[in-house]
Order: C-alpha cells, then structure tokens, then sequence
C-alpha cells in the first residue's frame, strides 16, 4: 500500500468527521498518524473546532464586551 | 402547562440567546431576526407540543434551526454567492510542500480545555470563522454549530459530496491555522 502524504492524510481526518471512512483508508490513516505527530496534532485540533464551535452559541459574550 | 403569558416571558428570555444563535450561521442581522421572530411564533403556537419537555431552550433551538434551514434554502435561490476563486486553494497549498508533507509542522496546543472556558477564546473564533470565504463559513457552520449531516447541507446548498467535504476541510485547516496564530501561538 502507498503511504499518505501529511495532505492525503489531513484531508482523510477531515473526511473521517463527515462520513464513515471506508477500512482501506482507516488502515491507511492509522499507519500514517503512527509516525507522524504534525498529523495527529492536527487531527486533535479539527475535533476540537467541532467541541469549540458546539459552545460558541450558549457563551456569554455580553459579559466581556 | 404554565399560563399562556408565563410561557410567552419565558419565550423571550430566550430571545438573545437564539438571535446569538441565528446570527452565527446566517451573517445577517435582519435575516437572523426574521428566523428568531418565525421561531418564537411557531413556538407559542405549539406550546401544547412542548408539554411535559425539560428543557425549553432545546426545543426551541430545534426549531429555530428549521427556520435557519429554510432561510438558507431561501438564499441558495437568490443570485449566488460568489463563487470563491481558485486563490483560496493556492494560499492553502501553502501549508504543504509539493510532495504533500507538512511545509510547518503543526505546534501542539496548549490547555485546549481552559480556553473553553474563556470568553476571549470564543470572539477570537469568532474572528477567525469571520475571516473565512463566506460560502466555506456557511457550510462549516451548516455543518459545526446546526450539526447537519453533509447529504443535507449538499441537498441545501445544491453541491455535490466532494465538494462539501472540501470546502469543510478548507474551513477545519484554515480555522487551525487561525486559531494557532491569534491564540495558541502567542
């Protein structure tokens, strides 16, 4: 099997939030984000906008402006 | 069942909150009025329907978000958006060399958590999902802050899957990179 580039991969962890990856790819994904920490920190961070976002509605943004 | 007028103060307590609401997906002042005002109308004419729910705030962000839906759908008829050029796809190419690796390596955030707790954290987002192409935004938020399902933002938006899943993962990349220069990487 090719390996993913950083690209293929950032793109597949983006994928993998909206719809289910086929196995091929989810093997292909974990082989690469074994090795590779850029990819994994930014897999981490794109679920993180999905929790940060889901909060932005109830913050109370009266109180610091 | 509380009192119709009990019912209708409490409907407007919510009011700020579903126009903050509204106001994310849509841009759009007046718009976002318009779906908060339809919202709370359909609301107290359905307060049967609300009966013996917990929590208002949830059923009625529920419907509110029928009403954004249809307010997009009302748009994605008018004259389109522009269309966003192919400029976008060049300055984002920069992120990665030309044999798809990592140009920068991503830096690890620090305390993801405390920053949800910080009210500064959440403008500085806000500016950052401001500063995307506003066809990358709407589809985002379609997605992140309605919590639809892609075959419904591309039935809504009349894209195709692929596009879709582009554009989210444009909007996801950027926003990153965003957020690492005006907040985890000061």
């Amino acid at each position: 099997m090719r390996l993913l580039t950083c690209k293929e991969t950032t793109r597949l962890v983006s994928q993998g939030l909206d719809r289910e990856l086929a196995f091929g790819e989810r093997v292909a994904l974990r082989l690469h984000l074994a090795i590779c920490i850029g990819c994994r920190r930014a897999g981490r961070q794109m679920r993180y906008l999905r929790q940060a976002v889901r909060k932005l509605a109830v913050v109370d943004v009266r109180s610091s402006r | 069942m509380p009192a119709p007028d009990d019912f209708r103060s409490q409907l407007e307590t919510l009011r700020p909150y579903l126009l903050r609401y509204a106001g994310l997906q849509l841009r759009d002042a007046a718009a976002a009025e318009d779906c908060v005002q339809e919202a709370l109308l359909a609301a107290l004419a359905g307060q049967a329907s609300f009966a013996g729910r917990s929590n208002l705030r949830t059923w009625l962000t529920g419907i509110l978000k029928h009403k954004i839906v249809d307010a997009i759908r009302r748009q994605a008829r008018e004259p389109a958006l522009p269309q966003e050029g192919e400029d976008a796809a060049d300055e984002f190419d920069a992120l990665f060399r030309r044999n798809g690796h990592w140009a920068e390596r991503p830096a690890g955030w620090d305390d993801p958590d405390g920053a949800l707790e910080q009210a500064q954290f959440f403008r500085a987002l806000e500016q950052c999902l401001e500063r995307l192409p506003a066809r990358t935004a709407q589809a985002f938020m379609m997605r992140e802050h309605l919590g639809l399902e892609t075959p419904e933002i591309c039935k809504e938006l009349g894209i195709t899957p692929t596009h879709c899943w582009v554009m989210l993962y444009r909007a996801r990349m950027t926003l990153r990179e965003c957020l690492q220069q005006t907040w985890f990487g000061r």
